[in-house]
């Protein structure tokens, strides 16, 4: 049971309140120039990494709110959540991810 | 009452008590032998800390009475009375007794209580007795002292290892008819309750800065050390007192002020001073369970088990989110695999330490001691101290340095240095061991028979890391110890990646006190700095004396003589009947890995999951397979940590609360007509009103409700259906996107049927769209759509369209809905709203109007889903019943009847109207369904636009909707009934779509069916064959699906 903080309403809560929303930042490829090889890559092709995952949840039984959470599938750490407007995670929550992978002598396996 | 009277004779005519020695053989509640041992037979005549003297307690075992003494365990009350014998083994059947005193005892389970208090498999070394208690031993038949299952024993040569895997591979028919009933009667522990449980179970929810598990001297420490600084402690102990191993063993601390008391004195006032401490809870007969992730940790609390006349809950499930968690929870002796180590009266040496200290139950009158370890000496002292025979000490160590071998040899005990048990006798009570040397050749030397009742044995100690390992704490290998410690460089995390959980004194691997005390402390001090609550000043541990220890030299096998050399009767995991020969066996065939070994062999599975075999195993598989036991590596622990009760994890939620029903407002108008009712989505709702009165069946009832509603006027409560209200200036460009139709174009006061597809292309709702304002729209969904459709288009606004100025509120529990159908329709509304004009000049079809109906506000939309004349009026919920009761009424006098879900289904059908989840199963789509007209070519984007498009969604070889009418009128095709045209390659009839919908249409007085079918639309004429069951099919012919007024002349009335 994970233990989550939602960015928008500032209430951390447990995993059971938020919905998981998978893999972040997919660009929607469904418009009439994307062939069917981008459709698809954007319809089924997701990430299973062992390792940093960045994701979408939603605060489902509370604010309502979508964010993104950067996490680490092996040990379940929760390095940070940040905006869902967000095209790419930023650069310090990245780079904190990665020094706390470092302390642990985790190597870094990243989605992006 | 006869077996009442029979319970409360005498359990024994025999004056004195003699209950004890070597020959001794009965089992508890047995009732067929002759001499009965006395209660408290075993009984030293003072001590025990456990027990209060001055308060009996009588119980029954198999409908015999036993007394103890309060504070008494079912174990001790039973050993206090000389009985060991008390259980027979899963697999062999044989005769076992008490091996421990805590949950990791595997032999003695009893089914406790009756009829609706009733609990089987429980250890009944964790069943506190009380007057009453009712108590019954397991797995055998017909009784215990003569159990026919027994026979499984002398066939044991047939059973090995895989015994399951390798017998019943063929014939497969075999399996279910001939040896699963077999099986499924021999095996199995306890019987499930045969009544509902009359108890009451809850949750609880708890945060604290840190958790304690086990309230022994490490955790008493360790909690107050962490609660020193002020921070929140949670200390939770499984039993019922607190102290664990300081209450029994020996050792002393130096008092400040009284100078060397004992342990026990110590852990007293420890826990007083704990007990005062505001920011510290304790709870005892409370296990820490479960580490999930986050520390997040289950914690099974038992409240009334041992006192059932307490008012409140049976059981508690606590609910921890702890900052930090310190695993103190002690350790678990080992037993050694010796020839018959599984013979009743031969028990862990710790564990009758703990019943000679906290009990003053003696285990019997001779025990031979048989050890690789110095702890075991403690045992030794203890039974000797209390007036048992010691008649030797097997050591199969050369020889020990430490300071207990050094007292047992000053109190005279015969020690034999490298020496093993290499067979024990006895079968339902342990009646002597062949003593033997141990040869550097490793056979046994010659046997030395020494008599004996009881043997206590130790294979040395395991921390108990369960705890620790649940979510990810990983253990290493100590050599010299010969145990898995904690690592504690890989403990599991918590949410930021902080260390978890630590373990704390002999959980960690200590087995001094001193190092305990200290590890005790420096946990705690730990966890209070983790949680930003660091006392002010350090805590100093007290000094210590135990008993300095020499090391412990391994001792996995102890070699037989004869028969017993392979190990065949070495018992490594008692509850499973798992020997050391059938791990050899295991390896030897290959199942080399120790997950793989587990589930060959069984050992480590069921109630116990391997607390005393797993260790043990572990080295007979490394040996067997010439690795060291870190090679082999250790099975996975899952929580929880012992069974818990199903009643704690369901908590409340049982019953009326296992899945709350939603009502509309108009349920108890509904109820008052005990209608059948159907389950939609998280709904309930009316099936069909049957007319009680006239014995009406639910058929006949859904058939009158059609006819009356297509000939007069019909009323739905049709509260349930979706309401989302989307508003805002880009209201109606989201919509464009979100439908597959146009919405942005519907004019204000009217309605538009709209669909609604994922990205794949793919139909997954539909309902009305009204406009109620140039920025604000009603989104109808389906009824157990609704809460999904409402998260999708908050993705969609959230994620992806953000730009765009729109929100949306899920108003669907605020309005009650009531579609009023047929051709009277309007007249019953007109007599309720003189003031309201709903001519079909004033409100045609697909449009709305506001108003006042009956006195309540109403937004009556004239749309129709029954292909009559039809309203759906909009009330807020709180006026709901109101304006049910008035239309009622007011369609009285026009022969008005409710109708439910399937009269709704069935004259839906009849206008071939899709419903979702019968027509679509999320590989459909629009176009499958004959609705491209509401698929827009005009918009450059909505959800599933590109989709669309792909190949294999544009294929004509696709499955579209028809209509089928079957050639018989009165055969109704089944649903999902499948099409089938020619043949597969196999030979198998080729499958060409199937049935979606199929009614009894009473207004058409024949069946009517829908369905998919491969290039459906071509085939109007063709008669299909549909294979309903084995030889049989049924012919229908491929028609429109709309059957009804195809010209939609009745519902523009």
């Amino acid at each position: 049971m994970l233990l989550l903080t939602c960015p928008c309403c500032g209430v951390t809560a447990e995993e059971t309140e938020f919905h998981a929303g998978g893999e972040a930042h997919i660009v929607r490829r469904a418009g009439d120039a994307d062939a069917d090889a981008d459709l698809g890559r954007y319809l089924f092709e997701r990430k299973n990494p062992k390792g940093l995952h960045f994701e979408r949840w939603r605060h489902q039984f509370g604010c309502g709110k979508w964010f993104h959470v950067l996490r680490d599938t092996r040990t379940l750490e929760v390095f940070g959540a940040y905006d869902i407007k967000a095209t790419e995670p930023p650069a310090e929550l990245v780079r904190h991810a990665e020094l706390r992978l470092a302390a642990q002598g985790l190597p870094l396996i990243s989605t992006r | 009452m006869a077996e009442q009277n029979a319970a409360e004779k005498p359990t024994s005519d025999r004056p004195g008590g003699g209950a004890g020695g070597g020959s001794q053989s009965q089992g508890a509640g047995a009732k067929s032998s002759g001499s009965k041992p006395l209660s408290n037979a075993m009984r030293l005549p003072e001590g025990g800390v456990a027990i209060d003297r001055n308060r009996p307690v009588a119980f029954r075992v198999n409908g015999e009475t036993v007394s103890g003494y309060e504070g008494d365990t079912l174990a001790s009350a039973l050993i206090a009375a000389g009985r060991h014998f008390v259980a027979r083994s899963f697999k062999y059947h044989r005769p076992r007794g008490f091996v421990a005193s805590g949950v990791e005892e595997p032999n003695a389970l009893f089914g406790i209580g009756e009829g609706d208090r009733f609990e089987p498999n429980v250890r009944g070394t964790m069943v506190e007795i009380h007057d009453g208690l009712v108590a019954k031993t397991q797995n055998h038949f017909p009784s215990l002292e003569y159990d026919l299952g027994s026979m499984n024993a002398i066939a044991a040569r047939m059973f090995p290892a895989g015994f399951y895997y390798k017998t019943f591979l063929k014939p497969r028919i075999a399996w279910k008819h001939v040896f699963e009933p077999i099986i499924r009667q021999a095996a199995g522990l306890g019987k499930a309750p045969s009544k509902p449980d009359r108890d009451t179970y809850e949750h609880f929810y708890y945060a604290c800065d840190v958790l304690v598990a086990g309230g022994g001297l490490a955790g008493l420490l360790a909690a107050k050390a962490a609660a020193a600084g002020g921070a929140r402690v949670l200390l939770v102990e499984q039993s019922a007192f607190l102290g664990g191993r300081a209450l029994v063993d020996d050792g002393t601390v130096a008092h400040p002020e009284k100078g060397e008391i004992a342990l026990a004195d110590y852990v007293a006032e420890l826990v007083a001073e704990l007990e005062a401490t505001p920011n510290v809870r304790i709870r005892t007969r409370t296990q820490a369970s479960a580490h999930e992730d986050h520390n997040y940790v289950l914690c099974y609390e038992r409240l009334t088990d041992h006192d059932p006349s307490l008012p409140g809950p049976r059981h508690r499930l606590w609910r921890v989110r702890a900052g930090r968690v310190i695993a103190a929870t002690g350790s678990i002796e080992r037993p050694i695999a010796f020839a018959y180590n599984d013979v009743p009266g031969i028990m862990l040496a710790g564990a009758m330490r703990d019943y000679l200290g906290l009990y003053a139950a003696k285990p019997g009158e001779r025990v031979v001691v048989f050890t690789n370890n110095d702890d075991a000496y403690r045992t030794a002292i203890a039974l000797r101290s209390a007036g048992v025979e010691v008649p030797a000490i097997l050591d199969s160590r050369e020889g020990s340095n430490g300071d207990l071998p050094q007292i047992a040899r000053q109190m005279g005990l015969r020690m034999m240095f490298g020496s093993v048990i290499a067979k024990a006798y006895g079968k339902k009570r342990v009646e002597g061991v062949d003593a033997a040397e141990l040869r550097a050749s490793g056979r046994p030397g010659a046997p030395e028979r020494l008599d004996c009742d009881a043997v206590a044995m130790s294979g040395g100690w395991s921390p108990a890391v369960h705890l620790y390992s649940h979510s990810g704490g990983k253990l290493r290998w100590d050599e010299d110890a010969l145990m898995f410690r904690p690592d504690e460089d890989k403990a599991p995390i918590r949410w930021d990646g902080a260390p978890g959980v630590a373990c704390a004194g002999r959980a960690s691997g200590h087995l001094d006190w001193a190092a305990i005390a200290a590890d005790g402390i420096r946990a705690g001090l730990a966890a209070a700095s983790a949680v930003g609550k660091p006392p002010a000043q350090p805590l100093e541990s007290p000094r210590f004396w135990s008993a300095r220890m020499d090391r412990i030299e391994p001792m996995w096998f102890a070699p037989a003589h004869g028969r017993e050399t392979a190990g065949n009767k070495h018992f490594l995991d008692y509850q499973n009947d798992v020997t050391a020969a059938d791990v050899e066996l295991a390896a030897r065939e290959g199942y080399e890995s120790v997950e793989h070994a587990k589930r060959y062999t069984t050992l480590g599975m069921a109630t116990d999951q391997g607390k005393l075999s797993n260790i043990n195993g572990l080295a007979i598989l490394a040996d067997a397979r010439r690795v060291s036991i870190p090679e082999v590596g250790t099975t996975t622990f899952r929580p929880p940590y012992t069974p818990i009760s199903i009643g704690s994890i369901a908590g409340r939620e049982k019953g009326a609360l296992f899945k709350p029903v939603r009502e509309t407002p108009m349920a108890g108008w509904h109820a008052a007509r005990s209608p059948a009712w159907e389950p939609v989505g998280d709904w309930r709702r009316p099936y069909a009103y049957p007319d009680r009165a006239r014995n009406e069946d639910v058929e006949e009832a859904v058939n009158r409700e059609i006819l009356t509603t297509r000939e007069k006027v019909g009323m739905l409560d049709a509260s349930t259906l979706g309401k989302i209200v989307v508003s805002g200036p880009d209201a109606g460009a989201f919509l464009d996107l979100i439908y597959t139709n146009m919405m942005s174009t519907l004019k204000v006061g009217r309605c538009r049927y709209g669909l609604m597809c994922d990205d794949n292309g793919y139909l997954f709702d539909d309902g009305v769209v009204v406009r109620l304002a140039e920025d604000k729209f009603l989104c109808h969904t389906t009824s157990g759509g609704a809460d999904r459709v409402h998260a999708w288009m908050e993705e969609w606004i959230q994620t992806e369209w953000h730009h765009l100025k729109v929100f949306t509120v899920n108003a669907t529990e605020q309005y009650a809905q009531i579609a009023v159908a047929g051709p009277r329709s309007r007249a019953v509304l007109e007599a309720l709203s003189p003031s309201m004009d709903l001519s079909g000049e004033a409100l045609a079809f697909m449009s709305f109007a506001d108003g006042t109906l009956g006195g309540c506000p109403a937004r009556v939309h004239r749309i129709s889903f029954s292909g009559e004349l039809s309203y759906e009026i909009a009330t807020p919920a709180a006026f709901g019943r109101a304006l049910w009761e008035a239309i009622f009424e007011a369609g009285v006098e026009h022969g008005i009847t409710p109708y439910g879900t399937e009269a709704l289904h069935v004259m839906r059908a009849e206008k071939g109207f899709i419903m979702i989840g019968d027509e679509t199963d999320g590989t459909v789509t629009p176009l499958d369904l004959n609705l491209g007209w509401a698929v827009s070519k005009k918009k450059a984007d909505f959800i599933g636009r590109r989709a669309l498009r792909r190949p294999f969604l544009t294929d004509p070889n696709r499955k579209r909707l028809v209509g089928l009418l079957t050639e018989a009128p009165t055969d109704v095709l089944p649903h999902a009934a499948h099409a089938v045209e020619g043949t597969r390659p196999d030979g198998k009839p080729q499958t060409i779509g199937h049935v979606t919908s199929s009614y009894w249409s009473p207004t058409l007085k024949r069946s009517i069916a829908m369905a998919l079918i491969r290039r459906g639309p071509e085939r109007m004429g063709e008669t299909l064959t549909f294979s309903v069951d084995k030889g049989v099919d049924m012919r229908a012919r491929v028609v429109d699906p709309v059957f009804y007024d195809p010209d939609n002349a009745r519902q523009k009335l």
